[in-house]
C-alpha cells in the first residue's frame, strides 16, 4: 500500500544574489527581476517524500506550488527528480499575499486535491525566512504538525516516527497520519535530476505554457496525461477572493528602507609585522585584550 | 483586556532568556500603551515561576500546570493560547523566535486570523494611515524586520486584526529587571478547561538537549570568519586566536554554508546576535544580514584583502591583507606582548 503525499514548494528569488531595483514601490518583491530557484528546504522536503516512495510501492508524490505562471518551472524540476505530478496555483488574486493568505490558498487547494496522507514542506523559504506557512496550513486543515523534521525513522500504516531538530538538541516524536511535516535543512539533501525522467517530463507544461506556445507541444502531449501540470485559479479551488492576496493579508507593509550603515572613521593598515604588532600593543595597552 | 502578552518558555527549571528579554520589551510597550503586561507559562512544575518573572514588571501571570504540557507539543499549547486570547483579547503578543515560538506562533495566528511577523529586530509604537481608506490608526505595533535576505528593512503593521503578533530571536532585545520587589497577580488556570485528550496527538518519545558548547552570545571577544577564510583548515586557525584572546569563534552564513563551521556559531539575522567589546571579522565581506547580528560591537577590526568590503565601512580598524597571513601574526604578536 502506498501513501499519497503532497509536497508544498515555492519558487523563490535567489536572495543570495540580490541586485538593485528588486523591490516594487508598494514594498512587495519584484520577483521577475531576479533569478528564480527551487526553495532549498523544499528540496529537502521533496527528498523526504521521495524516500517514502522508494520504500512503499504505489506511493504518489505531487508538488503543489503557488506563484506566477513561471513557477511551473519548479514543478518540472520536481518531476525530473522523481515526483509524479504537480499543481500550479496561479491567479492575480493571489498576488501580494502574506503568510496567512498564502496558507489559506494552499489549504483550499489541498482540500480540492483531497485524499492525502502526508503534507510535506520546507521549514521556511529563503525570501522571507518566516517558517509560518507550514504550521498555518496544518491549522487550517485541522492537521497535527511536526516542524523542523530531519528524518522519518519509521512509517507503519498510519503510525509515523520522526526525528526533529530542537534548540540545542533533537527530539523523536510519533503521531498518526494524516499530518504535516516541515523539513529542516539538516535533513537529507535532494537527489539530483534523473536523465530518464528529464526525457520523460521535458514537455510537461501548464495550460499557460501550452497556450503561450500555440500548438507547438500538441504533438508531444496528445495522449500523455502525465505531461499536464494542473493549473488552478481562485475559482478552480472554490476560493474566497477576500481571503486571498493583499486583501486577505492582515499584515501590511508600512515602509521599506534600504539599509545604510553609519560609516565610521576607520584606521587602515597593512598586514605587515610592524602594523600588526603596533595594533596588538595598542589593544593591550587600552585593555581591549589581555 | 487589550493588554500586552508574552508567551514564556519554561524548560522545567528556568524561563528561557528570550522570554525575559521579551518581557523587558513588553514592559516598555505596555507603558507606552498605558496597559498591563501579562505573561503566559504553559508546562509542569510551575510553582516558582512567578518569583522569576514578576521582577520584569509582569502585572498578571497566567499559568497552565499539567504534566502532559511538558515537553512542548504544538496542538495543546496552541489550543490553550487560542482560547485564552479569545477570552483576554490582547492587543499585542510576543513570542521567542525559537523552535517552539516558530511552531506555535503561526498556528495561533492562523486560528485567530491575526497577523504575525517573524524575527523582528525592533518593536515600536506608532500611528499608521491607510492610504486607500484614509483611515488613521493610533498606537499600532511597528514590527520591524530585515527582509529579503537582509537586504532591506521592512516595517510591518497589523491595522485591523488582534492580537498583533511578533516573534523575536534570542539576544536581539536586552533583558532588564524593573524592580526586584515588583509583584503582580497570578491566575492559575485549570488546563483541562482548555485542552482535551484528543489534542495530545503527538507524543515525544525521546529528547536530548545539551547545554550550548560555547558562550558566543555572551563573549566579550568574538573572532568571526567568513567565506574569505577559504577552507575549513584556515578557518580552524580562528579557534587558536580565540583561545589566546579568551574569546569565542563565530561565522558568517556563507562560511557555515560552505561547511567551514557548524551552524550554531552563525552570527546574523538568522543566527546569533552578539554584543562583544571586540569583534574581529576575518574574511567577512559584510552582508547586511551578518552586520545585523554584530553592529553593536564596541571595537570592530576587519581583516580583508578586498579594500571595498562593505564591513570595512563600519570597522574601527581595517587590515588590508590576507587572513592566512594576518591571523598567525595576530597570534604571534599577542603571545609576544601579553604578560
Amino acid at each position: 500500500m502506498g501513501y499519497k503525499i503532497i509536497v508544498l514548494a515555492k519558487q523563490v528569488p535567489d536572495t543570495r544574489n540580490v541586485g538593485k531595483d528588486a523591490m516594487n514601490a508598494d514594498g512587495t518583491v519584484n520577483r521577475a527581476a531576479l533569478p528564480a530557484i527551487f526553495n532549498p528546504e523544499d528540496l529537502n522536503a521533496l527528498e523526504l517524500a521521495l524516500s517514502i516512495k522508494d520504500k512503499f510501492e504505489g506511493t504518489v508524490v505531487k508538488i503543489l506550488t503557488m506563484g506566477p505562471p513561471r513557477a511551473s518551472e519548479i514543478i518540472r524540476e520536481g518531476l525530473f527528480r522523481g515526483a509524479d505530478g504537480g499543481y500550479l496555483l496561479t491567479d492575480r488574486a493571489f498576488a501580494g499575499a502574506d503568510t496567512l493568505a498564502t496558507s489559506y490558498a494552499l489549504a483550499t487547494a489541498i482540500r480540492k486535491i483531497g485524499g492525502y496522507d502526508l503534507i510535506v514542506s520546507g521549514r521556511q523559504a529563503i525570501d522571507g525566512d518566516t517558517a509560518q506557512v507550514g504550521p498555518q496550513v496544518a491549522e487550517k486543515l485541522g492537521l497535527p504538525q511536526i516542524t523542523y523534521s530531519e528524518e522519518v525513522l519509521s512509517l507503519d500504516g498510519d503510525h509515523i516516527v520522526v526525528r526533529r531538530h530542537i534548540d540545542g538538541g533533537i527530539e523523536v516524536v510519533e503521531g498518526r497520519l494524516p499530518l504535516l511535516l516541515t523539513v529542516n535543512n539538516s535533513a537529507a539533501p535532494c537527489r539530483p535530476r534523473n536523465a530518464k525522467l528529464v526525457q520523460k517530463y521535458k514537455y510537461a507544461k501548464s495550460k499557460s505554457e501550452t497556450d503561450e506556445a500555440g500548438g507547438r507541444y500538441a504533438g508531444f502531449t496528445a495522449g500523455r496525461d502525465y505531461l499536464t501540470i494542473t493549473e488552478w485559479g481562485v475559482a478552480d479551488v472554490d476560493g474566497d477572493t477576500a481571503q486571498c492576496g493583499l486583501s486577505g493579508s492582515p499584515t501590511k507593509v508600512k515602509k521599506v528602507e534600504n539599509i545604510i550603515f553609519q560609516a565610521k572613521e576607520s584606521r587602515s593598515m597593512t598586514g605587515s609585522d610592524e602594523d600588526i604588532e603596533s595594533l596588538i600593543v595598542e589593544l593591550i595597552n587600552n585593555h581591549t585584550i589581555g | 483586556m487589550n493588554n500586552v502578552f508574552v508567551y514564556c518558555e519554561f524548560d522545567g527549571t528556568a524561563v528561557a532568556d528570550v522570554s525575559l528579554e521579551l518581557l523587558t520589551k513588553g514592559r516598555t510597550l505596555a507603558n507606552k500603551l498605558n496597559c498591563k503586561l501579562e505573561a503566559v507559562v504553559i508546562g509542569s512544575g510551575l510553582d516558582g515561576v512567578g518569583r522569576e518573572l514578576f521582577p520584569y514588571g509582569v502585572d498578571v501571570l497566567h499559568t497552565f500546570d499539567d504534566v502532559r504540557l511538558f515537553p512542548y507539543t504544538s496542538i495543546p499549547h496552541a489550543a490553550i493560547i487560542v482560547k485564552l486570547f479569545k477570552e483576554e483579547k490582547p492587543q499585542v503578543c510576543l513570542m521567542g523566535a525559537t523552535v517552539i515560538g516558530r511552531d506555535l506562533g503561526p498556528r495561533v495566528s492562523s486560528a485567530l486570523h491575526s497577523g504575525l511577523t517573524a524575527d523582528c529586530t525592533q518593536l515600536e509604537i506608532g500611528s499608521h494611515e491607510d492610504k486607500k481608506s484614509g483611515k488613521t490608526y493610533d498606537n499600532l505595533l511597528y514590527q520591524i524586520r530585515p527582509a529579503f535576505g537582509g537586504n532591506i528593512v521592512a516595517t510591518i503593521v497589523n491595522p485591523d486584526h488582534r492580537p498583533q503578533m511578533a516573534t523575536v530571536r534570542e539576544g536581539v532585545m536586552k533583558k532588564q529587571i524593573v524592580d526586584q520587589n515588583y509583584r503582580g497577580e497570578t491566575v492559575k488556570h485549570n488546563a483541562a478547561d482548555y485542552v482535551t485528550d484528543a489534542d495530545f496527538v503527538i507524543n515525544v518519545i525521546e529528547r536530548h538537549v545539551e547545554k550550548a558548547k560555547h558562550n558566543l552570545k555572551g563573549s566579550p571577544i568574538v573572532i568571526a570568519g567568513g567565506y574569505g577564510m577559504g577552507s575549513k583548515e584556515n578557518f580552524d586557525m580562528l579557534y587558536e586566536l580565540a583561545r589566546e584572546l579568551h574569546g569565542e569563534v563565530g561565522a558568517s552564513r556563507a562560511a557555515v554554508d560552505a561547511g567551514f563551521c557548524e551552524h550554531d556559531r552563525q552570527i546574523g539575522q538568522t543566527g546569533v546576535t552578539v554584543h562583544p567589546k571586540l569583534y574581529i571579522a576575518c574574511g567577512i565581506s559584510g552582508q547586511i544580514q551578518h552586520i545585523a547580528g554584530m553592529q553593536d560591537a564596541g571595537i570592530i577590526i576587519s581583516i580583508n584583502n578586498d579594500p571595498n568590503a562593505p564591513i570595512n565601512s563600519i570597522a574601527d580598524y581595517v587590515i588590508n591583507g590576507n587572513v592566512e597571513d594576518v591571523v598567525p601574526k595576530l597570534i604571534k604578536f599577542y603571545k609576544k606582548n601579553s604578560k
